[in-house]
């Protein structure tokens, strides 16, 4: 299908594209990557009645450090962040979990910040940004707001961003220690039915998120002194989550699934700080 | 500031296969109908619609996105390169075309225009991949005759015949 007519803008500057916003709030749509947005237009599940096109501001096209967090503009694509030098070094988290977003050709031009605009409760980037505590950062005209992406991601594809607000960008802080990311899809690429990322914090304690298993990812902090106690976290974690059914897999299925990819990512991530 | 109402047609400009060409859309126009129909090129194909197929890659400033996920005023000023740029000006297939024809790499042909401008640009960044990697991007293609292993095999003997032609 095609899309309903709409009005196109293309600003240069956030200054141009807070303008926009401010005047037409819900109803403007802000066009990014278009990865997820231009399906659901084509497919009419959305109906903007102005598209606000930044890809091409210039601005918001780059990777910095910033104290000690790396912070990631709007318009950055998902394969750009990927193959940035200093991805392994300071986000090993994302550099493992990039790989499953999407396909080659839809990380082309797919952002990173999109997709957690999006907010799906199976998406690897908010449960990155959720398990490595980092921040959103929204513009208005009224002035910057920064929130922790507990706060930014209420629900499923529901967020804190207001009608007039621009994400700008997302902070992922720089932290040391071991982490591990798996997810089960039903192929390598499509959305994962359950995904599971890891930061071993210390020896005895582990940072583990979930997604897919509720409306948004569900970030604890379990008891990783050994083995058995991993287990009883994650059997603990599945039963408390419960999970949920749809076309992919039942609510068993995926406390199952947790289950066994819960204890393999904490083993890892506690590996890997070894 | 670029601001384009709906139902309103705008003259946009690009360069298809290195020609400066320009046509007339709508915003709500995709860069695939508007290549197909407006500007002619039709050896890119149209499918789901909805960015799972794949058929509709074409390469923006060189880098393999749908066509059907962009927007045709979004390609205004931008390089788009297609299937038909692939073979030389007299009709010669180029060494990934003649690797999917002694690999059986297609069969009713649908989906290869796709296929094959995810791997230009693929084998542009990554010359010598491995069989994974080559796997992990044609995931990104669904192909329902032939299968994927002629596929594979085109695309590692494509890229095998670069890496020697440099060496």
């Amino acid at each position: 299908m095609k899309p309903r007519p709409f009005d196109y803008v293309r600003p240069d500057t956030v200054g141009e594209a807070v303008a926009i916003l401010a005047e037409h709030g819900d109803e403007a749509r802000v066009l990014a990557g278009g990865q997820t947005l231009l399906a659901m237009l084509n497919l009419r599940v959305v109906e903007p009645a102005v598209l606000v096109d930044i890809t091409r501001i210039a601005e918001l096209d780059a990777i910095h450090e910033v104290d000690g967090k790396i912070e990631v503009g709007a318009a950055v694509t998902q394969n750009k962040l990927m193959a940035w030098p200093g991805l392994g070094q300071t986000l090993p988290l994302l550099a493992a979990a990039l790989p499953f977003v999407g396909h080659f050709q839809t990380r082309n031009k797919g952002t990173v910040c999109g997709s957690i605009a999006h907010a799906d409760p199976a998406s690897e980037l908010p449960l990155s940004l959720a398990v490595l505590e980092g921040e959103v950062m929204l513009r208005s005209r009224k002035g910057m707001r920064v929130l922790a992406a507990r706060e930014f991601q209420q629900g499923m594809l529901t967020t804190a961003r207001e009608g007039d607000e621009l994400i700008t960008a997302v902070r992922f802080p720089i932290v040391k220690g071991g982490v591990a990311f798996r997810e089960v899809a039903r192929r390598h690429g499509d959305f994962a039915i359950v995904g599971v990322a890891a930061l071993a914090e210390s020896k005895d304690s582990i940072r583990l998120g979930v997604a897919g298993m509720a409306e948004r990812p569900a970030v604890s902090r379990i008891d990783a002194r050994d083995a058995a106690a991993i287990r009883d976290a994650v059997e603990h974690l599945a039963w408390e989550l419960e999970g949920y059914e749809d076309i992919h897999a039942t609510a068993r299925m995926r406390r199952d699934l947790l289950r066994r990819l819960g204890t393999v990512v904490a083993v890892e991530a506690k590996r890997c700080a070894a | 500031m670029r601001r384009v109402s709906k139902n309103e047609r705008v003259k946009i400009g690009l360069t298809l296969n290195g020609r400066k060409l320009s046509g007339e859309a709508e915003p709500r126009m995709l860069l695939s109908d508007f290549v197909r129909h407006v500007l002619g090129a039709t050896g890119t194909h149209v499918g789901c619609e909805h960015g799972v197929c794949g058929c509709c890659t074409v390469m923006l400033d060189g880098t393999a996105v749908r066509s059907c996920l962009t927007l045709a005023v979004q390609a205004e000023g931008r390089a788009v390169t297609t299937v038909e740029s692939l073979a030389a000006g007299d009709g010669k297939l180029n060494a990934l075309q003649q690797a999917f024809q002694k690999h059986h790499a297609l069969q009713c042909g649908f989906c290869t225009p796709g296929i094959l401008m995810s791997f230009t640009d693929f084998l542009q960044r990554n010359p010598n991949p491995s069989e994974a990697e080559v796997v992990d991007v044609l995931s990104g293609h669904l192909c329902r005759c032939t299968g994927y292993a002629g596929i594979v095999a085109a695309v590692l003997e494509a890229s095998n015949a670069t890496q020697q032609k440099q060496d």
